[in-house]
């Protein structure tokens, strides 16, 4: 081997410009490019249809989440979101164990609904374990009990210009100068027709916790938590959710969220 | 005299080492794509991590007894706590420190995770704002950030792959071979007195390093990706049994980051010992001075 090309010093000096380089680098140089209105996040955010065409794909017509044993069960199904809502319309629908909600289901339907809990209880049920996986990253297995939301679909009948289904709710996540934001979240008829797609109103072997959604809230488990709407009100039947709140589909997604929250 | 001396280390030197073409323009274009994927898909990828950062064994969240006392029962169970890394703030006598918890065992790590920034206006997330991409909280932008480049790296791994698996490249640079872990405890000491060999192909340690980040940690990294997203998990409940849970290949995609931090971290400082100009010049052009007994088809 011939002489080493390399002097110490040198190299640490080298190092020390190199880390204080990536220091500058790491910090808020691309904050700018990135409120939601901005050209290039817009189309970083092509890659989400990429995402659900691909994993549109991979599933095909119906595949199952995992379902698990009844052992799987370790702790009470984590609240998180709305847990206790404050909305006039919510406190006046929560009075007598929910003795006056009514379920409705209106839109580009045969025949609009107006269901009672009671109604909604003698339809044939749905019984699943299943995890709930949320957006921030933790998971939390529980049992969920409801009605299939395609048996509600089936009963309404669906008009041949759906694409959507839209639930809306009574909790508000925020107060705006124009009134409560109420949360409303939107799947796609794939995922509303989905067996394991349920309204549940029992969850470990109970009736549902306000906590977790009371009276009726959605699974859909092939998504994250947020797809998942609690409280409630209403399925509307569209063929575009352009028109609703902000356009993009839900609460969260008029926040830069994905509307498809398969990842 | 100095002048001389030069001279003769110029005349003695330029005929011994030959340049040669080292590195492919597949190997080169993948590289550069790699540099700004992961530098992205780590800092968005922290971003996400800051929105829940605990980290659990298994399939779920065992979140002990972190009592919710809202409207009805509590959630949690004393008994189920899987936490295996838990970053937060937390007040210890009257002042708010930053606390990194790994298996039980707390550290302060007050400055850099859990509380950071401005001694006056400190900021309490577990990883520091000049860490993540935005720098502010941003999980929605994040995500879309991480989804885009997971993507990029997907594409390029896949064009890397084939190409080298094509041209050579993957089985005469990558796989470690036998005669290559006779050399490994000299390459060992030859690397830690900095004493870089420059051949045609890669030394042993080059060859563990660069298998182990291309063929295991990458690869993982993808998979254990794709485990974490509940669409993907329905068609594909293989992946949960692989890794043992959505947890655990959430807890094993953070462990991969570390380890591929570590590497970028040694992989610029063997850089800048190798002789930077030299290593640079081979990552952009192709073109490397090699030692003078390298042949310039080494096998």
């Amino acid at each position: 081997m011939g002489k080493i090309i390399f002097n110490r010093r040198r190299l640490l000096g080298q190092i020390g410009a190199g880390a204080s380089l990536l220091m500058l680098g790491g910090c808020d140089v691309f904050d700018g490019v990135l409120n939601t209105d901005n050209s290039v996040r817009k189309f970083l955010t092509k890659a989400n249809a990429l995402t659900k065409n691909v994993q549109h794909a991979l599933q095909g017509p119906m595949p199952m989440a995992r379902e698990y044993p009844a052992s799987a069960i370790r702790e009470g199904q984590r609240p998180n979101g709305s847990i206790d809502p404050q909305t006039e319309d919510y406190l006046a629908v929560k009075k007598n164990n929910f003795a006056g909600y009514r379920l409705k289901v209106r839109g580009l339907v045969d025949r609009p609904l107006s269901l009672s809990l009671d109604e909604l209880r003698a339809m044939p049920s749905r019984t699943q374990i299943t995890r709930h996986d949320c957006v921030e990253g933790w998971s939390c297995i529980s049992q969920w009990t409801g009605v299939q939301l395609s048996r509600v679909l089936d009963k309404a009948g669906i008009k041949p210009a759906a694409r959507y289904v839209v639930f809306r709710c009574y909790d508000s996540m925020d107060e705006t100068p124009s009134g409560p934001s109420y949360y409303y979240e939107s799947v796609d008829l794939v995922g509303a027709r989905h067996p394991q797609t349920i309204l549940a109103y029992g969850l470990n072997g109970q009736t549902l916790p306000i906590a977790n959604g009371a009276p009726v809230r959605v699974r859909i488990e092939q998504q994250l938590g947020y797809k998942m709407a609690k409280y409630i009100r209403a399925v509307d039947v569209v063929d575009s959710f352009a028109n609703i709140a902000d356009g993009y589909g839900g609460y969260w997604e008029d926040r830069g969220y994905d509307w498809y929250a398969g990842s | 005299m100095g002048i001389d001396l030069d001279e003769r280390e110029k005349r003695q030197e330029k005929p011994s080492h030959k340049v040669i073409y080292r590195q492919s323009a597949w190997t080169r274009v993948t590289h550069w794509i790699w540099a700004v994927t992961l530098f992205f898909m780590v800092m968005s990828g922290l971003q996400i991590f800051n929105a829940h950062p605990i980290l659990y064994l298994g399939r779920q969240s065992g979140f002990g007894d972190k009592q919710y006392l809202g409207p009805q029962a509590g959630y949690g169970n004393k008994q189920f706590n899987n936490t295996v890394l838990d970053i937060h703030a937390e007040r210890q006598s009257g002042t708010i420190v930053g606390v990194t918890r790994v298996l039980g065992h707390d550290f302060d790590t007050t400055g850099f995770l859990g509380k950071s920034g401005p001694k006056d206006q400190p900021i309490y997330q577990a990883f520091p704002e000049w860490a993540t991409i935005p720098s502010y909280r941003d999980l929605a932008t994040g995500r879309v950030i991480h989804f885009f480049f997971a993507w990029i790296l997907v594409a390029t791994w896949s064009v890397w792959f084939f190409a080298s698996l094509i041209n050579g490249h993957f089985w005469r640079d990558i796989v470690p071979k036998p005669r290559d872990l006779r050399h490994l405890l000299p390459d060992v000491v030859n690397h830690l007195r900095l004493r870089i060999p420059h051949g045609r192909s890669y030394n042993v340690l080059q060859r563990l390093s660069y298998a182990a980040i291309l063929v295991i940690v990458i690869p993982g990294m993808i998979l254990t990706g794709l485990t974490i997203s509940p669409g993907v998990d329905s068609p594909w409940p293989w992946l949960l049994d692989l890794f043992g849970g959505r947890q655990t290949a959430r807890l094993l995609h953070f462990c991969g980051m570390l380890v591929i931090v570590l590497f970028f971290i040694v992989h610029v400082v063997m850089v800048i010992a190798a002789g930077p100009i030299n290593e640079m010049r081979s990552m952009i052009t192709g073109w490397y001075r090699s030692n003078p007994e390298t042949k310039s088809k080494e096998a």
